[in-house]
């Protein structure tokens, strides 16, 4: 089933030669013979292709700002841009007494013509006021959009004089539509403003309980994170913060705490990891808990981690347990599953870790890619030094930061850090090359011509990818599982997240309405007769 | 559930939105630009932009929705947009070769003030292939606007009045409504033995057939063909004047073809109106198909009429729709006391009422006691609502965080309705229309009642 270079060639061939130039750097086949294969990412989609990537603010405020729930988040700007990010990510949050939530509500400045033409800083104050009024939000996001970098509104200012004014933490992202080339740009944005304003600002010295860790590029869509803080709690783990599904201000502010962080989504959280090693001495383990095998994995990783026989003992009696009950489930949706192959197209993290959750149901990956991941999210983390920098992300500012001179603390002794290396990803990710089959092909920022052509070619039974590819897929008779909103079901995460996949996963294989497709008149004779021995009658 | 929203109404003075009820024009013209056959809509913007309107579209019309984008980055932000669109229409010419482009602009592009119709005429476009333009920046009204501003570019580009005298065809301008409504609207007129040119038409777009085969450009959309002819046409009924009548006048002004300003025809009264509309200006019978359908729609509303009577509704969604709803709930013997619209609701022309003075004009002497807003938000309206309860409220999905918060029962129509199906292909429109609104209202309203009554007062006929 595998795809040539002279396939590949002649799905580009029909793109004007500078397109195919561009498009060819995007795609490789998985040649495992070959030490590194390089591929282009976070570069220009190409004005005119339907790409399915979004922009800085969608990552920012949309991706990483949105989910924290204890923070009211104004967006400043006309109304679009705060109307699309609320309530359409599915990343859930609850408190116990229904306060400190403010997840149900869309604050927009609501930018006007006068607005744009006269500054708007002085409606963001006044909406500023009336939120803190009515809400009494103990922080404030200000999210920018497109306009407001243009005519020079200093959100900076507003928010300085608004924290002046109420007392309270306000943060300005400048994190404008046009930054950068994908959401990655803000995801980058929020990374920084949160680890220079949120991350260490409580007086906290200590974690309240062993075992503390934070939950860092986990947004709970579908409730991911419940499930997967339902198991890290049974083991005996504390979870100082996520970051941020399902998180909270007060909770981020503790972070600097934790002994060691947990990176899910690679991407949109990394430098956060990064930030709170060099200035805290906390490392970071890139764990995935999307299936059951690499949920297993990351758990003993953070086992050896550890390194506390009692922990250790806790997570394999844990993990038995959870084996026993969803394993013979499994191995029922397994029968439906079994021999197909899937499409893997997703944002950032999840384009590779679904790809081990489709394979325990039998389903092999045979194209995968991200919409808005960097090379080192493809070959692994040891590009890093050779990415070249360009135009695009050199305009998002690259936060430095120090050893903090009190809280700064090791860990681990050096020694037992570099001996834990060589066996956990510690401060590392392989990238999804790595784990992927001979021959496989690996897309970035897939776009819809080249979404169609390679069905055509590879023909798989099943598409991963979001909500505008979904039905497209679908009306060539072939299942769209959306893997952004879990098509309103979830959580995939942990153990009862593969169950409830696999359920869906098969549900969608084996849905009655494929058979009525072909309407009964289009395979049957119009006229039905017999033709006369011996010839017409 | 909303907890935060107060009771007591504070005067806000930011003009900020709290909860809004309205989108930005962008996507009202990228749904509209769909509406033409064979046309792929252009964000003339950030990627961002044209990515969250297709997410909506989609989940609203559970349809595919294509659109591409000129992908600005910072450079093309400080320098202009105009090689990013060059380029995007070379490309998608190319690429997925759509007999039209129809370009819209951005709140970037317009700050930023890209000449777009000079951008377009420097551009390759292939013979016989067209790229047109509508201005829509989303800090002027709203997703609506944008639909506007879309149908009438249309007329702008390819309405043209080549007859020396008009000829007995009608356009019908069916404004922001699902395909489902277009589709009966051409029925009703069908039936009415009137030729007809409607523009946009997204039926057979938006709600195309699973086939197993993808079409790029389904067979639905009004033709290039159609749209010129639209000059040639007797009369213009624009149907929901935030949506329909930039289109009309623009018709009137450039091709001399006269409008008559109608509403969404939901409900009785509106779909009346349409069809002496049709019956006024082309002397023609109306059948006894239509005629029966009306009978019924009145037998129904007479035979439930005591489910209804008296009852306390809340309506918002978009102008036209609004208005429409407004006008049937009334005659349905409900009392409509919360009235509102996101769009900004300003008179559009002369002798045009605005959103207020029209709704008003339509509640007539029961518009005392209602609250009436245009450019409000659903944060106001929960407010209204904790203050004066309703029996009911209808409007769009995101209606059911107060329809939760205050356990009302709830009733999903307009644009858009994300966690329903089905709702896109069927009507609110025509005597048909009216009889599924009266199904919907009754079914939100007897199912509360079941829920509510003790097993002593549980009815098995209601």
């Amino acid at each position: 089933m595998a795809l040539t270079d002279k396939e590949i060639e002649s799905i580009l061939d029909q793109y004007p030669s500078k397109v195919a130039k561009s498009r060819r750097k995007h795609i490789i086949l998985k040649d495992g013979e070959l030490p590194n294969q390089e591929i282009e990412a976070n570069t220009r989609t190409i004005p005119g292709i339907i790409t399915n990537r979004g922009c800085a603010y969608a990552g920012c405020k949309g991706v990483v700002l949105g989910p924290i729930k204890d923070m009211a988040h104004i967006v400043h700007g006309p109304i679009g841009c705060s109307y699309y990010a609320w309530g359409t990510r599915r990343n859930k949050a609850r408190t116990e007494d229904g306060k400190d939530n403010f997840l149900n509500y869309c604050f927009s400045t609501d930018m006007q013509e006068s607005d744009i033409v006269f500054g708007g800083e002085k409606k963001l104050a006044a909406l500023i006021d009336e939120v803190v009024e009515t809400f009494q939000p103990k922080a404030i996001t200000l999210s920018a959009t497109c306009p407001v970098g243009l005519i020079g509104d200093d959100i900076n200012a507003v928010a300085r004089a608004a924290e002046a004014r109420h007392g309270i933490q306000v943060l300005a992202f400048s994190c404008e539509g046009y930054k950068g080339v994908s959401q990655s740009a803000g995801h980058h944005i929020a990374n920084n403003n949160l680890m220079e304003k949120v991350i260490g600002a409580s007086e906290l010295e200590e974690a309240p309980a062993p075992y503390a860790i934070n939950l860092l590029g986990e947004y709970n869509i579908g409730g991911d994170g419940w499930e997967i803080e339902r198991v890290l709690k049974d083991i005996g783990y504390h979870v100082v913060s996520v970051m941020t599904g399902d998180g909270k201000w007060e909770d981020i502010r503790n972070a600097h705490v934790a002994e060691l962080n947990l990176v899910q989504c690679h991407r949109s959280i990394n430098y956060i990891a990064d930030m709170l090693e060099t200035k805290y001495g906390t490392p970071w383990l890139k764990v995935n808990f999307i299936g059951v095998a690499a949920t297993i994995e990351s758990l003993r990783n953070m086992a050896i981690y550890f390194g506390d026989p009692k922990l250790t003992a806790r997570t394999e009696e844990v993990i038995e347990r959870e084996l026993a009950r969803v394993e013979p489930v499994l191995a029922q949706y397994r029968k439906l599953c079994e021999g197909k192959t899937a499409f893997c197209f997703v944002g950032g993290s999840r384009g590779h870790h679904y790809q081990g959750l489709f394979a325990e149901l039998g389903i092999s990956t045979i194209l995968a890619g991200y919409e808005f991941a960097h090379r080192d999210d493809y070959e692994g983390r040891h590009v890093i030094p050779s990415i070249k920098s360009d135009a695009d992300s050199k305009n998002i500012p690259n936060l430095e930061v120090e050893a903090d001179v009190q809280r700064f603390r090791l860990k681990l002794p050096a020694e037992r850090l570099e001996e834990l290396k060589a066996k956990i990803p510690l401060g590392d990710y392989a990238g999804m090359r790595v784990s992927m089959e001979e021959g496989s092909v690996l897309v970035d920022d897939l776009n819809h011509y080249e979404t169609e052509e390679f069905i055509k070619l590879l023909q798989p039974d099943i598409l991963a990818s979001g909500i505008k590819d979904k039905y497209v897929v679908q009306k060539m008779g072939i299942p769209a599982k959306q893997l952004h909103s879990y098509d309103y079901s979830g959580p995939y995460a942990g153990f009862n997240g593969a169950v409830q996949f696999a359920k869906d996963v098969s549900m969608a294989f084996a849905s009655p309405t494929w058979n009525f497709i072909t309407p009964p008149w289009q395979d049957q004779p119009l006229l039905d007769g017999k033709m006369n021995e011996g010839g017409a009658a | 559930m909303l907890d935060y929203t107060p009771k007591a109404l504070a005067e806000r003075k930011s003009g900020g939105m709290i909860n809004p009820a309205k989108t930005c024009q962008p996507i009202g013209a990228m749904y509209a630009a769909l509406g033409i056959h064979g046309c792929l809509p252009h964000s003339h913007g950030s990627q961002g932009c044209c990515s969250y309107h297709r997410m909506h579209l989609t989940r609203h019309f559970r349809d595919p929705i294509m659109a591409s984008t000129s992908s600005f980055t910072e450079g093309a932000s400080v320098f202009g947009g105009g090689a990013n669109l060059k380029t995007a229409i070379k490309n998608i010419f190319e690429i997925y070769n759509p007999d039209v482009i129809a370009v819209h602009t951005t709140c970037l592009s317009e700050t930023i003030g890209d000449d777009v119709p000079t951008i377009i005429k420097q551009s390759e476009v292939p013979d016989g292939k067209v790229v047109f333009h509508a201005n829509t920046p989303s800090y002027q009204g709203s997703h609506v606007t944008g639909f506007s501003n879309m149908a009438k570019a249309m007329v702008t580009t390819f309405a043209e009045a080549t007859l020396a005298e008009k000829k007995a065809q009608v356009n019908l301008l069916p404004g922001f409504v699902n395909p489902g409504d277009m589709r009966e609207i051409k029925r009703i007129t069908k039936l009415m033995g009137v030729p007809f040119v409607m523009f946009p038409d997204t039926s057979g777009v938006v709600d195309s057939p699973m086939t197993g085969k993808f079409e790029m450009y389904p067979k639905g959309g009004t033709t290039t063909e159609e749209l010129k002819d639209a000059g040639n046409s007797q009369l213009t009924l624009a149907m929901g004047r935030f949506a329909s009548i930039g289109a009309a006048e623009q018709l009137e002004k450039k091709c001399g073809v006269p409008f008559a300003d109608l509403q969404t025809p939901i409900g009785i009264k509106a779909t009346d109106a349409f069809v002496m509309a049709l019956r006024g200006a082309f002397a023609a019978e109306v059948p006894y198909e239509l005629e029966e359908e009306r009978g019924q729609l009145v037998d129904i509303m007479t035979d439930t009429h005591f489910h209804f009577h008296g009852k306390k509704v809340a309506i918002f969604g978009d102008p036209d729709v609004v208005a429409g709803l407004t006008e049937f709930v009334l005659s349905l013997g409900m009392l409509p006391v919360h009235v509102l619209t996101g769009t900004p609701g300003g008179a559009l022309g002369a002798g045009v009422l605005g959103f207020e003075e029209g709704i008003k004009d339509i509640l007539g002497p029961v518009a005392d006691k209602c609250n009436v807003k245009a450019a409000g938000d659903l944060f106001l309206l929960h407010q209204w609502i904790k203050n004066e309860p309703v029996d009911l409220l209808i409007g769009t999905t995101y209606g059911k965080y107060i329809a939760r918060a205050e356990d009302i029962p709830f009733v999903r129509v307009g644009f858009p309705v994300l966690d329903r199906s089905v709702h896109s292909y069927m009507p609110i429109v025509g005597y048909r229309g009216a009889m599924r609104l009266i199904e919907m209202v009754s079914g939100a309203l007897l199912e509360r009642a079941d829920r509510d009554a003790a097993d002593e007062d549980f009815e098995l006929v209601m």
